[in-house]
């Protein structure tokens, strides 16, 4: 039934035995505005401090697979389960990342950072987080711009004000929607490093959709192949080179050879 | 004895230059403009072309403008009108502005205000609305309530659009991000909706105090009263043309005076919004 060709390379990566933490099963997702069906028979499973990368052509239905993780968008059919509790709407353990920072003109990078808190919590719990988000803030080298309203952050630190916000309620899973895609090469590059750091400190799996391929695969401990019309995952391609990665690895064979046969999935059709 | 190698060489230095009309300073420009028409004003009146029943002289009116202002500050019975007419103006706004926003939050928020209300308030803005000043002296009568409630019928719809016009600003991004974090309808509605919405609520609110004035002193025209809207028909019945141009003139005060208040409110309030700070009136 399930179009999903797992192929086994030779390492297999640490979080293979690891415990499930998102379990998705026959997952499909038809918009009853124009009855588009987004997504067809989906099964993913996303096991603890597991790196999935989702990549595919623009329109495949990436974004309404995430939307639909984090409970933004009710399934049409399928499961969703997280931690072992049916994903019925969005929840505190569930961190997110957009394309755009998305931060509050009207507030300071701190008080955009607590913002998760102070809307679940209340303003006494957002000024008791206030000292960790400074100590995050520090983390991602703005230990100076707490104080700062974001019309002041470049697009690169406007983006990491935005992880400090995704990551202030602790979530157990990170959801990011090509979270990078609007920053430079090299900020994305150096993002993309941090990101690495902060789920391995962490121990957070993440769930990440890239339309960058090295993106994918430096990051990466599997990168789920979706193809369009109806979207599904065609492949689920696991990344062997040994962690932490760096960019230098950029320039080894190895790199070269898996990006080679992603590419090929991918066919034409993303990247003509 | 100078070393070839070190000669300098020319920096490529310049200057953009606006053109003389760009660089006059504002006071200036507006000196220079005032003059200029004071001075077209004054020969049409001195050659005689025009009426001075219809056109008193500037030398006229400067002299019912010290007349006016000096009644106006020994506070004798001009002083009373405009208060008056402050006070009709300051209600008006404000009941304005409460009911323009409320039905604002209810036609930007509910389906149910987009779909019912929302017609019915165009419909109604699309009509002459000074054209309901009789009914409202006659369900009010002659005192300042009846002018008061057309100034803030006059007012409320520009609030009422701009609020509503305002609740969609926010972004597709930004409404995902309060609801990934669980945010509440109403929480979304204070913590992102409103603030995005203030520019767009203030705007409403400038537009609307021009309205209320406009509101104020038609209700006087017709509805009499003690208020500045009376002594301006008076003196107008009686061909007191420069009186009646010192009297519009103190009135203007007023109108710019709850115009920049309201200006002065949202470079506060809205103090992230940095295009909103350059116009020249802001
Ligand atoms: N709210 C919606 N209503 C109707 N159709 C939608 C809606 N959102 C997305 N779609 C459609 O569903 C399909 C998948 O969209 P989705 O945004 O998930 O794609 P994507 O893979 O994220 O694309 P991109 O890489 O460009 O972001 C597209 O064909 C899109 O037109
Ligand atoms: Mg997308």
């Amino acid at each position: 039934m399930t179009m999903v060709k797992t192929r086994p390379l030779s390492a297999e990566p640490v979080a293979r035995e690891a415990r499930p933490v998102y379990e998705i099963e026959r997952l499909a997702k038809t918009y009853a505005r124009n009855s588009l069906t987004a997504l067809t028979d989906v099964n993913l499973t996303l096991r603890k401090g597991e790196f999935v990368s989702v990549i595919g052509s623009s329109g495949c239905g990436k974004s309404t697979l995430l939307k639909i993780m984090a409970g933004l968008l009710p399934p049409t059919r399928g499961r969703v389960v997280l931690e072992g509790q049916p994903v019925l709407g969005p929840r505190p353990d569930i961190g997110m990342m957009f394309q755009q920072a998305t931060l509050l003109p009207w507030k300071t990078t701190v008080e955009n950072i607590v913002l998760p808190i102070e809307i679940r919590s209340g303003r006494g719990a957002a000024k008791a987080a206030m000292a960790r988000a400074r100590d995050l803030l520090q983390l991602v080298g703005l230990g100076e711009f707490g104080n700062v309203y974001p019309g002041e952050l470049s697009g690169g630190m406007a983006q990491r004000a935005a992880i400090c916000r995704m990551l202030i309620a602790d979530p157990a899973v990170l959801l990011l929607d090509e979270p990078f895609s609007a920053l430079d090469e090299l900020t994305r590059d150096f993002m993309n490093m941090e990101l690495q750091r902060i789920c391995m400190e962490r121990q957070a799996t993440a769930f990440l959709v890239t339309h960058s391929l090295a993106e994918a695969v430096i990051l990466s401990d599997r990168i789920l192949v979706m193809q369009a019309r109806p979207g599904r995952i065609v492949e689920d391609v696991p990344i062997d080179l040994p962690r932490p990665r760096t960019l230098e690895m950029i320039n080894t064979p190895r790199f070269g050879e898996i990006v080679a046969h992603i590419r090929n999935l991918l066919g034409r059709e993303a990247f003509a | 004895m100078t070393d070839v190698s070190h000669t300098e060489r020319a920096d490529t230095v310049w200057v953009e230059r606006d053109a003389l009309i760009d660089r006059i300073p504002r006071w200036l420009a507006m000196t220079i403009l005032f003059v200029a028409v004071v001075a077209i004003w004054d020969l049409v009146t001195r050659m005689g072309w025009v009426s001075p029943i219809i056109l008193p002289s500037p030398r006229e009116t400067l002299d019912d403008l010290i007349f006016v202002g000096h009644n106006l500050v020994t506070g004798d019975y001009m002083l009373g009108a405009l208060w008056t007419t402050t006070l009709t103006v300051i209600y008006g706004f404000l009941i304005a502005a409460a009911i323009g926003f409320s039905l604002g939050v209810l036609v930007g928020e509910t389906k149910f205000g987009e779909r019912a209300v929302m017609p019915y308030l165009v419909a109604i803005d699309t009509m002459p609305k000074i054209a309901f000043a009789p009914l409202f002296i006659a369900w009010l009568g002659f005192d300042i309530s009846s002018k008061v409630a057309l100034a803030a019928f006059i007012a409320t719809f520009a609030i009422v659009v701009a609020t509503a016009a305002g609740l969609y600003a926010a972004s597709e991004n930004e409404r995902m991000l309060f609801k990934s974090m669980g945010a509440s309808r109403f929480q979304t509605l204070i913590r992102l909706k409103l603030p995005t919405g203030l520019p767009y609520i203030f705007t409403g609110l400038k537009i609307a105090s021009v309205g209320v004035m406009a509101g104020a002193i038609t209700g006087e025209f017709l509805g009499g009263g003690k208020g500045f809207g009376a002594l301006i028909r008076q003196s107008a019945s009686q061909m007191n043309t420069p009186r009646v141009f010192a009297l519009i003139l103190y009135l203007s005060l007023l109108g710019l005076a709850l115009y920049f208040t309201i200006a002065w409110a949202q470079r506060r309030f809205v103090f992230w919004n940095k295009s909103e700070r350059q116009g020249a009136i802001g």
